[in-house]
């Protein structure tokens, strides 16, 4: 779980994102790739408890969402946030394919449903959606 | 009892990861019956299945593959502990993909992962257990899938 450092640059992005998933090359990745400057990454979370303490704490407008994770999974955790925040915007990214899953994401109160493996201009598409 | 039809999943899974992840094709060789213990190598990867079906799924590779792996990932941590993190998100994705066909009934554990060490890839009674084999730039692995 971490804070991200200021950049500087925080003033002149309107939206903050916390990055959710139990790999650190994944949490990596996803702030890598993503290519919006109004975005700001304010935190990352390896698992749903750490999650709620980040969200509470930074108070994102989007976060992005794996589902298999120890201690609280995906679902149970968009729940809780979405009870916390019901504007907040979510973006489930999970090797999970079947639809049953991605629709039980959605009724919990996620966005937008990306799977693993993606490429940069598949997160990026993704991430337009949710901010449109 | 795992069926030969169904090894098409995570052959498609396999296939599919690397063009994804790595954007460059892996050479996926025809599966086979694993007989005794396999050899492994440097990481392994382990995911449980649980539910409608039971068993395991585990990726194997060695350090090398893993490195120039990660390296067209534009990660530049090439950490022991990136590497396991690496092992098990491979496992994990190409298990979670399988839903896909095998519904949301197959279940899947978080990853945890083998390495220095031999993992005892052993079949249990009513299981078979297939290995795929994979080639890479120059590099070999394993998905090894045994599944009730």
């Amino acid at each position: 779980m971490g804070l991200a450092q200021g950049n500087g640059a925080g003033s002149r992005r309107s939206l903050k994102l916390l990055i959710v998933d139990d790999s650190n090359i994944m949490r990596r990745r996803i702030e890598r790739s993503q290519q919006f400057e109004e975005l700001q990454v304010v935190g990352t979370a390896s698992n749903g408890v750490e999650a709620l303490e980040m969200f509470r704490k930074t108070d994102p407008d989007m976060v992005t969402m794996d589902l298999t994770m120890p201690q609280m999974d995906g679902i149970e955790c968009i729940s809780k946030i979405v009870h916390l925040k019901p504007a907040v915007r979510i973006l489930v990214i999970s090797a999970l394919a079947d639809k049953a899953t991605a629709v039980e994401a959605m009724e919990c109160g996620a966005n937008g449903f990306l799977n693993k493996p993606f490429t940069d201009r598949q997160l990026n598409e993704a991430i337009a959606e949710l901010m449109s | 009892m795992l069926r030969e039809e169904e090894l098409k999943t995570f052959v498609e899974g396999t296939t599919n990861y690397f063009e994804v992840a790595a954007q460059q094709p892996a050479t996926i060789g025809s599966p086979y019956l694993m007989e005794g213990a396999p050899a492994v190598h440097d990481y392994t990867g382990v995911i449980s299945i649980s539910g409608k079906r039971e068993g395991v799924v585990y990726f194997t590779a060695p350090r090398a593959m893993l490195t120039v792996l990660l390296m067209k990932m534009q990660e530049n941590d090439f950490s022991h502990e990136t590497m396991r993190d690496l092992v098990g998100e491979v496992a994990n994705t190409i298990s979670g993909n399988a839903r896909r066909d095998f519904g949301r009934d197959f279940v899947i554990s978080v990853p945890s992962v083998l390495a220095g060490e031999k993992p005892a890839i052993t079949q249990k009674p009513g299981q078979r257990s297939f290995i795929i084999p994979i080639n890479w730039r120059s590099h070999s692995a394993k998905l090894i899938v045994s599944l009730t």
